[in-house]
């Protein structure tokens, strides 16, 4: 399935996005280390979708805006963005900060969003889990610790660091500060609006998460009762990427049901 | 002001003795000996004639004993008449409320008869981990808190200040500063194009302080400092220039290279340590800066020799002779007017730091001051 490559201004920032496929939309949201290229589970997806891959304000290719200061002006960002592109009934899906993003957005407008997928998010604290400090371990550490699978992890820090691959590491790595350094990767105000989010939501956790541990689950169970919360065995923090079949199914059978 | 007495393998072990090193490290027993030692060797400074005694701020390490360099001052400004109190500095954004430097830096100022130099820094990048404060925000931080701060020194109040990140409705400080319009400012520096573009502004002329670093990269900066001043129209003086560096004299050279060498090699090569993420959080510097950090990386992290750093200029030790020719050479070549000597560093224990304090106060500093 082919994707497009375009800038899209919004609110004055330049986004770089990725479309490809047909159907209902399906507005994938990606966590710290970006989105910088066309991995195999949007591909999928976009069998059954229309698929928009946005790079947050911030990070790989897109602007760094002034305004950007905190997670809400991203929430408010992407708001305008799915009323500038005329989304309506979109699949959200939001890996990591940008499952934390996903619910910022939801509790604030529900009105273009059809359900929500989280993926590992952050955004909430839940007493006695502490997340790993992604700014203190060392780039590499953070690296094996996104994944179950040690090869995966091998592969990843194989390939070889580009002058502009490290810049935009170093981009990311920035925004990421801004939006994530304290309170660390939460919202203290979050939580008390959950209630708000009027569509189904659906998590799904890597149980071998060593970012943000798969405990985090049983507090998520609780703000959201009604919501279908599937546990991955022998996968990290990228179910997306490291069990991509699995994964996409279960998308697709919870967004198209 | 180290932990002196720190099990220095338990420092090595963890990598760094800052942010992570367990405070089970930290004895309260050794702690209230090495305070009274400290404060002691700095009133000392003042009887040998040392023109200011100088503290600094760091926190949650064995590097440095004072989180609160105000804690400090305030003892000195007591127990002290002549000298004049340098804290380099007070780190502002760290603050949730900068106002709070601004009454207690008057309070010292008042109590001591004018008698405080007031330094502001960013606070170094460890402390952007264990104070939690977003280091992307720092500059910003940084320049509203400074200008909080001399508002509340200089305008009669009430006044309220609206920034960005903090506001108050009634600015209206007791007390006011001793000195006029407000104590001396100094800006501490490890080197930084934005900074000296800042302190050497017409509108605000500060002291910049260039601390521990080779002297080819003091050289640099002094010399940067002074173009920029001359770029905005005005010639630096040098009391606008300084220089931080740690200093040990001793009978001969060999002498004070062999007893000055476990005590400094644990200060450069222990307590200064730390890794890259913790020195460097994302924005505490531009990612130009980062990147050339990070190319310097294999250099600036290992271990360095007391030869290799007296090399560097970033030691100076010798027979008196040696390090007053030292001073000299590098005077006639930057024209510092500040020259501020650690003259105890890492381990360095009392008898020593007494000695060396002694040694430079009478056969180096006067022929210095004449320069």
């Amino acid at each position: 399935m082919a994707f497009s490559q375009s800038l899209i201004e919004v609110d004055g920032c330049k986004v770089n996005l990725r479309r490809g496929g047909s159907g209902q939309p399906l507005l994938f949201l990606h966590g710290a280390s970006g989105a910088p290229a066309v991995l195999p589970f949007m591909e999928k997806l976009a069998e059954r979708f229309d698929v928009l891959v946005p790079e947050h304000p911030g990070y790989g290719l897109s602007d760094e805006p002034e305004w950007l200061e905190n997670i809400h002006d991203v929430a408010y960002f992407y708001l305008d963005f799915l009323r500038s592109l005329r989304l309506d009934k979109v699949t959200l899906v939001g890996s990591s900060m940008g499952g934390w993003m996903a619910m910022e957005m939801a509790v604030r407008d529900t009105s273009r969003i059809g359900s929500l997928v989280l993926v590992a998010p952050a955004g909430i604290r839940a007493p006695g889990v502490e997340p790993a400090d992604i700014f203190l371990l060392p780039p590499e550490e953070v690296v094996r610790r996104l994944f179950f699978d040690p090869k995966l992890a091998a592969a990843r820090l194989a390939e070889p660091m580009t002058p502009e691959g490290l810049d935009m590491s170093l981009k990311n790595r920035h925004t990421t500060a801004r939006l994530a350094w304290e309170p660390r990767l939460y919202d203290p105000n979050l939580a008390k609006w959950l209630h708000r989010i009027d569509v189904p939501v659906k998590i799904i956790w890597g149980k071998e998460d060593r970012i943000l541990p798969a405990a985090f689950a049983d507090h998520y169970r609780k703000l959201f009762p009604k919501a279908d919360i599937e546990i991955v065995p022998d996968c990290g923090h990228l179910p997306h990427v490291e069990r991509a079949e699995r994964f996409c199914d279960s998308v697709v059978r919870f967004a198209c049901k | 002001m180290p932990y002196a007495e720190l099990d220095l393998e338990a420092g090595r072990k963890n990598g760094t003795v800052w942010v992570t090193l367990p405070n089970s490290n930290f004895d309260p027993q050794v702690g209230h000996r090495l305070y009274n030692r400290f404060l002691d060797e700095l009133e000392y400074g003042e009887q040998l004639g040392f023109d200011v005694v100088a503290v600094n701020e760091h926190h949650q390490t064995a590097y440095g004993l004072m989180p609160s360099p105000i804690v400090t001052a305030s003892a000195l400004a007591r127990r002290t008449t002549k000298a004049k109190i340098a804290i380099l500095g007070s780190a502002l954004p760290l603050r949730s409320h900068p106002l709070t430097i601004a009454e207690e830096h008057a309070m010292i100022d008042v109590i001591s008869g004018g008698r405080l130099i007031s330094g502001f820094v960013r606070g170094i990048g460890a402390e952007y981990h264990t104070f939690g404060v977003n280091p992307t925000f720092s500059h910003d931080r940084f320049h509203e808190a400074h200008d909080l701060i001399v508002r509340a020194w200089t305008e009669i109040g009430p006044f309220a200040f609206h920034g960005h990140h903090y506001n108050l409705q009634y600015v209206n400080l007791w007390p006011r500063p001793y000195q006029k319009p407000h104590p001396p400012i100094w800006i501490p520096s490890q080197g930084s194009k934005e900074t000296i573009d800042w302190a050497s502004h017409p509108d605000r002329k500060y002291t910049y302080l260039q601390t521990f670093s080779p002297s080819k990269v003091v050289a640099r900066y002094l010399k940067m400092y002074r173009d920029t001043c001359a770029g905005y129209g005005y010639q630096a003086k040098d009391s606008q220039l300084g220089w931080s560096v740690p200093v040990y004299v001793s009978s001969s050279d060999s002498k004070a290279i062999e007893e000055a060498r476990a005590h400094f090699e644990a200060f450069r090569n222990v307590f200064i340590r730390m890794p890259l993420e913790m020195l460097l959080p994302p924005g505490y510097t531009s990612r130009e800066s980062l990147k050339n950090v990070m190319k310097a990386k294999a250099q600036m992290f290992g271990d360095v020799t007391i030869e290799q750093a007296i090399d560097l200029g970033l030691f100076v030790c010798g027979s008196a002779e040696t390090v007053r020719r030292v001073f000299e050479g590098h005077w006639r070549e930057m024209r510092f007017g500040n020259l501020l000597v650690s003259c105890q560093f890492g381990t360095l224990p009392a008898d020593l730091t007494r000695r060396n304090m002694e040694m430079f106060a009478r056969e180096v500093m006067p022929a210095l001051k004449a320069l």
